[in-house]
């Protein structure tokens, strides 16, 4: 890129830096910082003393079996979330890319779950399968089934799945809807006049040429699945049954907010971080892929 | 030239209508598709159109499952109720101090985060001066860091100054982000230096051109980003959970979680559902009715 005409002020910059710095440095880094150095400290339980301790809030958090478990919890729910949340979006992305009239309707109602907090995301689902008097949970339990999502572990899992995958449908469709539309016709028409049917054609031209775009989206789901789903778990089950869905943010949170265990709370929020440290990473390297398909 | 191409494209367009679209698609399988996204549109809007259903039932209606699927005739009574002062007597706060609370929010960090951003991406693409780059990255680095990861030191910051139960706790740690910056800097890139230069032989300074060419460039994607950063302000919960004790300074989204219970059987389901739809509306109407800078800001700033 050719040199930029820039101005000549010296001062200026930084003024106008000023106040996204102060912010970054006063309410992120600091309390990042706090969280390495407290994920390497041993307080005492009255909080008086803290010894340095090396590594050992780590061996210990990694070797707990309830992280253990947390982390096989989040990956059981991350994966599904994103899975059930892309395929239905993108089914639906495609059947809109077909139709010619009432697209703008149909996108209209199919944004709306976005602008819900996962929080009540959650609370809508529990209201319709509460088994107190929630009306599916009722017709769940007339057909025979054994519904009981607040003491049953899989199927509380089950439900908080629902309302986070529900809710990320909106998303997901409007990127597919997007990215669908950036597919050259040409090439579609080309493999209709080659006599390709509507399922071969998708499967072997669009399928494919989506994948920047599925893949872009997977990484943004997980990240959602893993950070964005607090509210949902805190709302509908906090975690339980038992542990059943204490996924690793939940854990943070309860440990240290609840249970007010320092070290191991700052040891896991550093883990925490390294996830989220690789997970940007990955989608930034991708993003600079995707830069050029256009 | 328009006369001679108008009778060939109304052609195209009846031929399309006709065989079903040059991409080969059959009328059938068109129909297949609305089918679809019908049921698609079931899935999607049914929760929400079943929670304002509850609210214009009576409590023993709730109580009583399977709920109708049509709205009942208490629209008028739950709303004029919950509206003054039922969902007061449920939560202790008037919802008119929930949902004032929450615009507040919603607003502050909306605002904030755009004129922060707008700043720091001026500075960083139309001036050079020692540690650009450096800047650059401390602010490109904390994407990395979301709240979730940092939940006890930060609130701790918040206890050491003093902003537990503020409107500035709720909104300022909130309001600096990366993507916002990234996607000014992004587009003030694409913004050609024979501008600037033009405005510097005209005798104008850096802040004249922020505010008569920069801005008014910028229109477009200050509208996008206020709708997603309006919809992240309003439906914030772990932060506003964090950081306020006193109900009163609660959003309608806490205030929400704290009114519902399933073991207490006085709870008032049909106020708790006027709730609801008081929660979720606001953020709808804003994203649908501005839907078109809504979309394109989404699917442009990918985040």
């Amino acid at each position: 890129m050719s040199p930029r005409v820039v101005f000549p002020n010296k001062v200026l910059p930084y003024l106008l830096l000023l106040p996204q710095l102060a912010i970054t440095i006063v309410f992120f880094y600091w309390p990042a910082s706090q969280a390495l150095y407290q994920s390497v400290l041993r307080e005492d339980p009255f909080g008086l003393k803290s010894t340095f301790v090396g590594f050992a809030n780590f061996r210990r958090v990694l070797s707990q079996p309830s992280y253990i478990d947390s982390v096989q919890t989040t990956a059981i729910f991350s994966v599904s979330v994103a899975f059930i949340a892309m395929v239905i979006a993108l089914l639906l992305a495609v059947m809109a890319d077909k139709i010619i009239r009432g697209r703008g309707f149909y996108r209209t109602l199919m944004i709306w779950p976005y602008a819900v907090a996962p929080a009540i995301a959650g609370m809508l689902w529990l209201f319709m399968f509460n088994p107190t008097m929630g009306t599916f949970a009722y017709m769940l339990r007339s057909a025979g089934f054994q519904w009981d999502p607040l003491l049953n572990g899989p199927q509380a899992m089950a439900l908080v799945i629902a309302a986070a995958a529900w809710k990320q449908i909106s998303y997901n469709f409007l990127f597919f809807v997007a990215g669908l539309q950036a597919i050259p016709k040409t090439l579609i028409e080309a493999a209709a006049i080659d006599g390709a049917g509507e399922t071969k054609r998708f499967w072997t031209i669009i399928f494919p040429l989506l994948a920047p775009t599925t893949f872009f989206l997977l990484v943004i789901n997980t990240t959602y699945a893993f950070f964005d789903t607090f509210g949902i778990i805190h709302a509908v089950t906090g975690g339980g049954p038992g542990k059943a869905t204490e996924t690793l943010v939940y854990k943070v949170y309860n440990d240290g907010f609840v249970n007010l265990n320092f070290g191991d709370s700052a040891a896991q929020s550093v883990i925490l971080m390294i996830i989220v440290i690789l997970l940007t990473a990955f989608q930034f390297r991708y993003v600079e892929r995707k830069v050029h398909y256009g | 030239m328009a006369d001679l191409a108008q009778p060939a494209t109304r052609a195209a367009a009846l031929g399309r209508k006709e065989q079903g679209g040059m991409l080969g698609i059959s009328r059938g399988s068109r129909y297949t598709a609305h089918a679809i996204l019908i049921l698609g549109l079931l899935i999607v809007a049914f929760p929400i159109y079943y929670t304002f259903v509850a609210s214009t039932h009576s409590l023993q209606t709730i109580l009583r499952p399977p709920l109708p699927l049509l709205p009942g005739g208490r629209f008028w009574e739950n709303y004029t109720t919950a509206l003054f002062g039922g969902i007061g007597r449920i939560g202790g706060v008037d919802v008119s101090t929930l949902l004032f609370n929450t615009t507040v929010v919603a607003l502050a960090i909306a605002i904030g985060k755009i004129i922060i951003s707008i700043l720091s991406a001026f500075a960083i693409v139309f001036f050079r001066f020692p540690l650009r780059m450096f800047f650059f990255w401390v602010i490109f680095v904390t994407l990395m860091l979301p709240v979730e990861v940092r939940i006890l030191p930060t609130y701790k910051v918040m206890v050491d100054l003093g902003l537990i139960d503020t409107y500035t706790g709720l909104t300022l740690p909130l309001m600096a982000s990366a993507t916002a910056t990234l996607l000014f800097r992004q587009f003030f890139l694409t913004i050609p230096g024979e501008l600037v230069e033009a405005a510097r032989v005209d005798g104008a300074g850096p802040w004249r051109f922020f505010k008569d060419i920069l801005l008014p460039l910028s229109k477009t994607n200050i509208a996008a980003l206020f709708v997603i950063l309006f919809i992240y302000g309003w439906t914030q919960y772990l932060w506003p959970l964090l950081v306020t004790n006193r109900n009163d300074m609660n959003t309608i989204v806490i205030a929400l979680r704290k009114m519902i219970s399933f073991a207490d059987a006085d709870t008032q389901w049909h106020l708790v559902m006027v709730t609801c739809v008081l929660a979720i509306l606001p953020p709808i109407l804003v994203v649908v009715l501005m839907q078109r800078w809504f979309v394109k800001g989404l699917v442009e700033t990918e985040k």
